[in-house]
């Protein structure tokens, strides 16, 4: 089956300054692809790629087997963080706008662009301007907008940002349904507790893609130190002076990338107990980005 | 200056050493909308607390009684005086047209810091932050994570006794929100009670006191654990999602649905779990439930291979945002206001 978005060592450089380096990357119908990485990593550079708006400096582009073009654009749904709604338009009338221009030309396979109806959950809402609604409904409307042409392939850009856990589930929810139906999606978060709802993630870092798979597979056995002590703020100066930055969780503080005895060593005088954990996807995360930075620094 | 009644408590008793600072019974009126209503909130010298809820929750609202910003209408406010508050406002609470080292000193000088301790201590926490390198370019032209940092950086950098932080940490990549984290921490192990707004329901796992908030009201308060415990009902998983009547209590989480009974629910009983690979949180609840409901299949329905599972903080944040939704009969808004 041809893969709805696939980039082979795709680059792109600006000036001197290269910001995706050789990415391969293979998306197909109903699977959702979550794409992580830092500020800077190469995100947004990747996605403007593959939605036609900036050319490759090198590697390949294709989407649905053809390089990204007018036609290849009208079957990808995009969300981006601004939403792209109209704010002096409701719900309604920004659908009826998108729909008049996806519509004009109906895309490959003579797909009809559906009438506009609007999803029941924003009903409610519909004779509400977008600059009036609370921000989750405002999500809600840039999902139905995005999926109104029947898109195959949906790229959402920190699609849950600043919305309650009820609201962030239901826009998932939305993703799901889209998913099951065969579209496929890319979808950039910094919210890790959504890498539970991709099929795999993508970890870039400098422009590339440092890790990939599901979160067990990309964190793997990495660990943390975990240091329970009556006075943590002791702890957490002794462990800075040292050049072990920790985090602090409630009263615990988690120490990425040292030993327990390295970490036991650093606290000095200070009474606690010293134990080792599994790292979460973010340790891992920033662990994995941490290093591509000295790497490249030292390069 | 006496506490006016409602009002805020400041004068000798407030300037002394505290053991909180916060709100109680506090209502603010925004025309005839209630933006808080009751709200009770403390929180202690030298550590974090996390205010969450989704937008239109009154968060912001709180956050600015807690910065002394708006006075309440009813209720009283206990806090340290003005100087000794540091705010960011939602949005990182900087000037753009100012440099990083101008938003400082401004600051600094705002304060009256001695100069030469404003120097030390605003070139300690930039260095630290990773702002080092950005030091003479202006806010404006920052990425949203280092604004996020210079706005923290402001508000802590005349230690003060309380920081309130609206939303550091929103649309924030995970690297500069471990520096953010770093700076917070910093503030509360320096001995602040640190006051922080966030959607992100992980994060307020780390801290020690949260509440949490939904149109103006209380839903839950006390520690991560406390909020979890004090959920009603029940959480069960399932691959698919269900049908009927308990569409409406179930929503997706990590690829999977989480169906809520409340209780006095008939709800399908937890039963087999030994096929289930459970943890130990999930035998522990499934005891519970036995010892609570009697053994499985006595409500007189045949028993289900539905896992239970153990509610973290955001199931439980979740589970009240649902159960209000329920209880008004408003339809699937995906919004809070």
């Amino acid at each position: 089956m041809t893969a709805l978005a696939q980039c082979v060592g795709v680059s792109r450089r600006f000036g001197d300054f290269t910001a995706v380096d050789g990415v391969d990357l293979q998306l197909g119908p109903g699977e959702v692809v979550g794409l992580l990485g830092a500020n800077g990593a190469g995100k947004t550079t990747l996605i403007r790629m593959l939605l036609g708006l900036l050319a490759t400096s090198g590697g390949q582009v294709l989407l649905f087997g053809e390089p990204p073009s007018r036609r290849t654009r009208q079957r990808i749904g995009y969300v981006p963080q601004t939403l792209g709604l109209y704010d002096d338009l409701t719900p309604a009338e920004n659908l009826a706008f998108s729909e008049a221009v996806f519509g004009a030309a109906p895309g490959e396979g003579g797909r009809q662009v559906i009438a506009s109806a609007l999803p029941e959950s924003l009903r409610p809402y519909r004779r509400t301007v977008v600059g009036s609604l609370p921000l989750g409904v405002q999500r809600s409307a840039a999902f139905a907008q995005a999926l109104a042409h029947q898109p195959d392939l949906l790229i959402l850009d920190e699609p849950t940002s600043g919305v309650d856990p009820l609201a962030r589930a239901r826009l998932w929810e939305t993703v799901a349904i889209a998913a099951t139906a065969g579209t496929g999606v890319l979808v950039t978060t910094h919210y890790m507790d959504e890498a539970g709802e991709c099929d795999r993630l993508m970890v870039m870092a400098d422009g590339r893609v440092v890790a990939e798979g599901t979160a067990g597979q990309i964190i793997g056995d990495a660990r943390v130190s975990v240091v329970e002590t009556g006075s943590w703020a002791a702890a957490f100066a002794a462990l800075e002076a040292a050049g072990l930055p920790a985090t602090l969780v409630g009263r615990t503080l988690r120490v990425p990338g040292a030993g327990p005895a390295d970490v036991r060593r650093a606290l000095g005088p200070v009474e606690a107990s010293v134990t080792v954990a599994p790292a979460t996807l973010e340790e891992r995360f920033f662990e994995l980005t941490l290093t591509s930075e000295r790497a490249r620094e030292s390069a | 200056m006496t506490a006016p009644s409602p009002g805020r408590e400041v004068g000798p008793a407030a300037t002394a050493v505290q053991d909180w600072w916060g709100t109680e019974e506090a209502c603010v009126r925004y025309g005839d909308k209630l933006a808080l209503d009751h709200v009770t909130f403390r929180a202690a010298p030298g550590q974090v607390s996390a205010v969450v809820g989704g937008d239109g929750a009154g968060r912001t609202t709180l956050l600015r009684c807690l910065a002394g910003a708006i006075a309440v209408d009813s209720g009283q406010l206990r806090l340290p005086p003005p100087p000794r508050i540091g705010y960011q406002s939602a949005g990182s609470g900087t000037y753009p047209d100012l440099s990083v080292d101008e938003n400082l000193a401004f600051r600094a000088s705002a304060y009256q810091m001695p100069a030469a301790l404003a120097r030390e201590r605003s070139g300690e926490l930039v260095e630290r932050a990773g702002l080092a390198g950005a030091r003479d370019r202006l806010a404006g032209q920052l990425s949203g994570g280092m604004r996020q940092k210079l706005g923290v950086i402001a508000a802590m950098l005349h230690q003060p006794d309380l920081l309130v932080l609206d939303e550091p940490t929103t649309g924030v990549d995970p690297v500069s929100r471990a520096d953010l984290w770093w700076l917070i921490a910093r503030a509360a192990a320096d001995g602040a009670a640190v006051v922080l707004a966030t959607s992100y329901l992980d994060e307020a796992e780390r801290a020690v006191g949260v509440l949490a908030l939904d149109n103006g009201r209380v839903l839950g308060s006390g520690t991560p654990e406390e909020i979890i415990a004090a959920m009603p009902g029940t959480l069960r998983v399932s691959d698919t999602r269900p049908e009927g009547e308990a569409r409406r209590r179930a929503w997706r989480r990590g690829g999977r649905w989480r169906i809520w009974d409340p209780p006095g629910q008939p709800s399908p009983l937890i039963t087999d779990l030994r096929h289930q690979n459970p943890d130990e949180t999930d035998v522990i609840m499934t005891k519970t439930r036995e010892e609570m409901d009697g053994p499985p299949g006595q409500l007189g329905q045949p028993p289900q291979a539905t896992p239970a599972v153990a509610p973290d903080l955001q199931d439980a944040v979740t589970v009240a945002i649902l159960a209000r939704e329920l209880a008004a009969g408003q339809p699937e808004g995906g919004g809070s206001r």
